[in-house]
């Protein structure tokens, strides 16, 4: 089979043509094709590449909703957005220095991003008429001049990846599969990249598959042989590692960050996790990958409905497990009233939002933060409950590990944010040492004396009794409950009391919040306050501003509900206050509403992630 | 004399010290009285039980138990019941419903517990009214009946209850009546007895917004024209003078009498509660009031693997096959590299 290789593989950093390599400090490739292309694998490979390599990276996967969309269609393009520098990077970075195009459509969506004179390299063999077509081109762009500023190679993919399996005997679908790994081929190649271990990864990958396997090594190779060959590129690029804290990394999404997380929070808890969970965009990977897990203590449920999946978390929370339901946006309105149960039966668990784009259905696979707002306030009645939100891929991790930490503390159930940006996103991740992980202490009780099931602990949680403890047989629910006892209690003062308790208890959490972190100078003109998947960009436009000697701040918060409590005096240390999230103001709203402070609210909401410009250019409107 | 560790418990173990709160006379009071007598009998400790449920009249059934329980929210205690289950194979869970809370708000859960197979024992009080909202028209309500929100008749057609579990897929699926409560009893002995989920309907009077909903059933006079009590292994024998029966006219029940027209009990459908084939349950479930004689006892019970102990299974499975899950294994997994 090895046969069909185009040439034999280079090794390492070998070069059989001499061009010059031209040094990079930070470039921002995006891969565009139908959904059928592959294009989502070749960027994870390209960053698991360069995140071995030393590398820093962001990555931005952008898909449709539509499993296969019709070929060569404008909403059926799938793009996947990688930036990796020699520095600290902090998101997938704003317009694109390299776009691979495999098809018009990609093309056509996509190129208005690409930085002016950057590189494209398109799949000329799919711009046929009939393609060209269905993406409204009225002629060939590779062909009439429409790139002129641009840096255009076109290389028929599809043409080379099939004869270099011509004698694999291979299907023609089954060779055009193929064609993503000629295209990584020719990056890793241009962007001088070792390919030995990415073949490996190929055989392990389809290990079940070996026919599979090598015709896709056999595509790699010759992507990478064609760009080493060829004369198509003057240069080739390559990049000093960025120097990042020694030790092992691997790779991870925000969504696998999250799932492991919850494992953590199992096994330093020594509590059993159980997960009841009903699929949705974007959050599905998260219940997936707890589902091959068993071996550790781990329950999945997939339950008929998003109301059953958090309903099933509640009967285990309730029988003493850890417990969990993933969901987004529209899953979250669903259990909307079990979250209020949840909550007046002072039980611990978590539910995970990973928004996307509402309301309705909305856009469920493109990146947005509007459900804060039903996240903190969204329930009948006065039913407070603690909100915390991740910042980047490798943070669900801890924030899956805090938010169980707060929940059994507390016991009040917990809403962790993350988004289908951060969920999807991968970037290289520290392992962690487990000696290093926060401990998470439950205490079960089981000394019926005085048992009372609403006395209250100095944090003013409840004690957690499991069912099968003997002598303390108590009932619990929806209607409001006596103080002490819990039995059914529709006393008037006693409504109040429940209602203000219920409220301390969580308000009290910010008692134990660290100070705020700020990024910038203590005071001055400008603060920004940002929350979630915004990190990134918001970092990098203070830091340009600040080279520039604005003088303007970043205070970012995980934790939303409560708000920690120096915010209020921080903020009016600034003479702005500019709040920029992926929703119209949310944030802003609560910001005002609790501390008083005149917010500028910078909403964007396009199914995208900030690019660092957006908040520059306000930052520079605003000092 | 009792054995050291048997568990001596009596039906006022089973009385919690709240106040129960029905209308006088409502059928819930039976149910209760016999739910507290036969648990003492199962062996199992008090402790272990619990009871769940989520709203109307009869959900408020937990709370008159000294057990572990949970009143919830409107339909959803099976899903509740379901994650407790799961993640706690040991204990006895119970869940009390009734028409609205099971057939029409949480009829999902219903349903989905019943496929699943899962260990739970669902008794559905069914008055065939909204009673705690104070009467309107249920899932089971009949056709042209008139309450406070059909004015001018329903015209929804009901549910059968027994014919929707039977239709879920349940193992174990059982009807019987406020006002028989010797029967009652050994329905919920069954019900605790059977492994996966067991499903009683009992007919239950709401004295105030349906009163004699059932009421050919619950007259003791017109009891044995109005009911055909099953038996396994029996011909379907009913009536006052024990001489009708029932038998099948192609796929149609017909009202016999033995000794007319030379018929005799060899001619009867004979009732199989575990048939491999769930058609003889499905075709009983059918028989309604007035045309034909309700059903009472036994429709179903055959054997299944719980879907707890199928968990179970997965996770020792997953266990032998990749050993007992280590943390910082699994942190160090999915291709890593060293700076």
């Amino acid at each position: 089979m090895t046969t069909m290789q185009a040439s034999s593989p280079p090794s390492q950093g070998a070069r059989a043509t001499a061009r010059p390599v031209e040094e990079l400090e930070n470039v921002v490739i995006r891969f565009v094709g139908d959904s059928g292309d592959g294009m989502q694998l070749t960027g994870t490979e390209f960053s698991k590449v360069v995140g071995e390599a030393g590398h820093d990276f962001t990555t931005h996967p952008d898909y449709p909703s539509e499993i296969r969309a019709p070929v060569g269609t404008l909403f059926g393009v799938s793009g996947y957005q990688i930036q990796y520098s020699s520095k600290q990077v902090f998101s997938s970075g704003d317009a694109p220095d390299v776009l691979v195009a495999m098809n018009p459509a990609a093309l056509k969506t996509n190129l208005p991003d690409v930085k002016k004179g950057g590189i494209i390299i398109a799949n000329s063999g799919a711009f046929s008429e009939g393609n060209l077509d269905k993406a409204g081109y009225k002629s060939n762009p590779l062909e009439d001049g429409s790139l002129d500023g641009y840096q255009l190679f076109r290389i028929d993919i599809a043409e080379f990846t099939a004869n270099a399996l011509s004698n694999s005997g291979l299907s023609k679908k089954d060779v055009g599969r193929c064609k993503n790994y000629f295209a990584l081929g020719v990056m890793l190649c241009l962007y001088s990249r070792p390919f030995d271990k990415e073949i490996e990864d190929i055989r392990k990958k389809f290990a079940k598959k070996p026919d599979i396997a090598e015709a896709n090594v056999a595509a790699l190779t010759a992507g990478y042989a064609y760009c080493e060959a060829t004369e198509l590129f003057p240069t080739t690029y390559q990049m000093r590692p960025s120097m990042p804290t020694p030790g092992k990394y691997r790779s991870v999404t925000g969504n696998s960050a999250a799932a492991l997380g919850f494992v953590a929070a199992s096994e330093l808890s020594g509590v059993p996790l159980f997960i009841g969970s009903y699929p949705i965009t974007p959050a599905t990977d998260i219940l997936q990958e707890l589902s091959g897990l068993k071996h550790y203590n781990v329950t999945t449920f997939q339950a008929e409905d998003e109301i059953a999946g958090i309903c099933s978390t509640i009967g285990a929370a309730y029988g003493g497990a850890l417990g969990l339901t993933t969901t987004s946006g529209p899953g979250m309105a669903l259990k909307t009233e079990a979250m209020g149960l949840a909550t007046i039966l002072e039980i611990p668990m978590v539910i995970v939002n990973v928004q996307r784009g509402g309301p309705s259905t909305g856009l469920p696979t493109k990146i947005e933060q509007s459900d804060l707002l039903q996240a903190v306030y969204g329930r009948n009645g006065e039913c407070p409950i603690p909100v915390i939100a991740a910042y980047s891929p490798s943070d669900c991790f801890d924030c899956a590990i805090e938010a169980f930490r707060l929940a059994v503390k507390y016991m009040t159930p917990v809403i962790l944010l993350t988004d289908g940006g951060i969920g999807n996103a991968t970037e290289p991740w520290l392992i962690p040492d487990v000696k290093s992980l926060p401990t998470i202490e439950v205490k079960y009780r089981t000394d019926p004396k005085g048992y009372l099931p609403y006395a209250r602990d100095e944090n003013l949680a409840r004690a957690w009794v499991k069912p099968g403890t003997p002598g303390m047989e108590h009932r619990i629910g929806g209607l409001e409950k006596d103080f002490l006892t819990g039995a059914i209690s529709h006393n008037a003062m006693n409504h109040q009391r429940m209602c203000e308790v219920r409220a301390a208890k969580v308000a009290g959490i910010a008692k134990e919040l660290p100070p705020c972190k700020i990024d910038g100078p203590t005071s001055g003109e400008l603060l920004i306050v940002g929350w979630g998947s915004t990190f990134g960009a918001i970092t990098q436009a203070r830091e340009k501003a600040g080279s520039e000697g604005k003088s303007v701040a970043h205070l970012h918060l995980r934790n939303i509900n409560p708000l920690p409590s120096d915010l209020g005096a921080i903020m009016k240390r600034y003479k702005k206050v500019l709040v920029p999230e992926m929703n119209l103001g949310q944030l802003s709203k609560l910001l005002r509403d609790q501390f008083l402070v005149d917010t500028i609210t910078l909403g964007k909401v396009q199914g995208k992630p900030f690019m660092v410009s957006d908040i520059y250019d306000r930052i520079i409107e605003l000092c | 004399m009792n054995k050291p560790n048997e568990i001596v418990l009596s039906k006022k173990d089973f009385e919690s010290n709240q106040d129960v709160r029905w209308c006088p006379g409502c059928g819930d009071y039976a149910v209760l009285a016999q739910v507290q007598k036969i648990l003492p009998t199962l062996g199992v400790p008090r402790e272990n039980f619990a009871f769940i449920s989520g709203i109307g009249c009869s959900s408020r059934f937990p709370y008159y138990m000294e057990t572990y329980g949970m009143h919830s929210i409107h339909g959803r205690a099976p899903a509740i019941a379901s994650g407790l289950k799961l993640s706690r194979p040991e204990l006895s869970v119970w869940v009390v419903t009734g028409d609205g809370d099971a057939l029409a708000i949480g009829g999902n859960h219903f349903i989905h517990a019943m496929r699943r197979n899962i260990g739970l024992k669902i008794i559905l009080l069914n008055n065939r009214i909204y009673g705690l909202t104070k009467g309107q028209y249920s899932p089971t309500s009949e056709m042209g009946k008139k309450t406070k929100t059909t004015p001018l008749g329903s015209i929804d057609r009901p549910f059968s209850p027994v014919a929707l579990a039977l239709g879920a897929g349940a193992t174990f699926v059982a009807r019987t009546l406020d006002t028989d409560l010797k029967h009652m009893g050994v329905m919920l002995e069954r019900a605790a007895a059977h492994k996966g989920t067991a499903f009683v309907e009992v007919l239950q009077n709401c004295i105030v917004f349906n009163d004699d909903a059932h009421k050919a059933l619950s007259d003791k006079a017109t009891r044995p024209d109005s009911a055909v009590y099953l038996e396994n292994g029996k011909p379907l024998i009913y009536g006052k003078d024990k001489n009708k029966g029932i038998r099948l006219a192609g796929w149609e029940a017909e009202l016999v009498t033995l000794g007319q027209n030379s018929i005799s009990e060899k001619d009867l459908v004979v009732h199989d509660e575990s048939a491999a084939n769930g058609g003889l349950a499905f075709f009983l479930s059918h028989l309604e009031q007035p045309t034909f004689p309700v059903p009472l006892g036994v429709f179903r019970d055959v054997e299944a693997p719980a879907y707890e102990e199928l968990n179970q299974q997965l996770h020792a499975n997953a266990t032998a096959a990749k050993g007992k899950g280590d943390l910082a294994k699994l942190l160090n997994s999915g291709g890593t590299w060293t700076i």
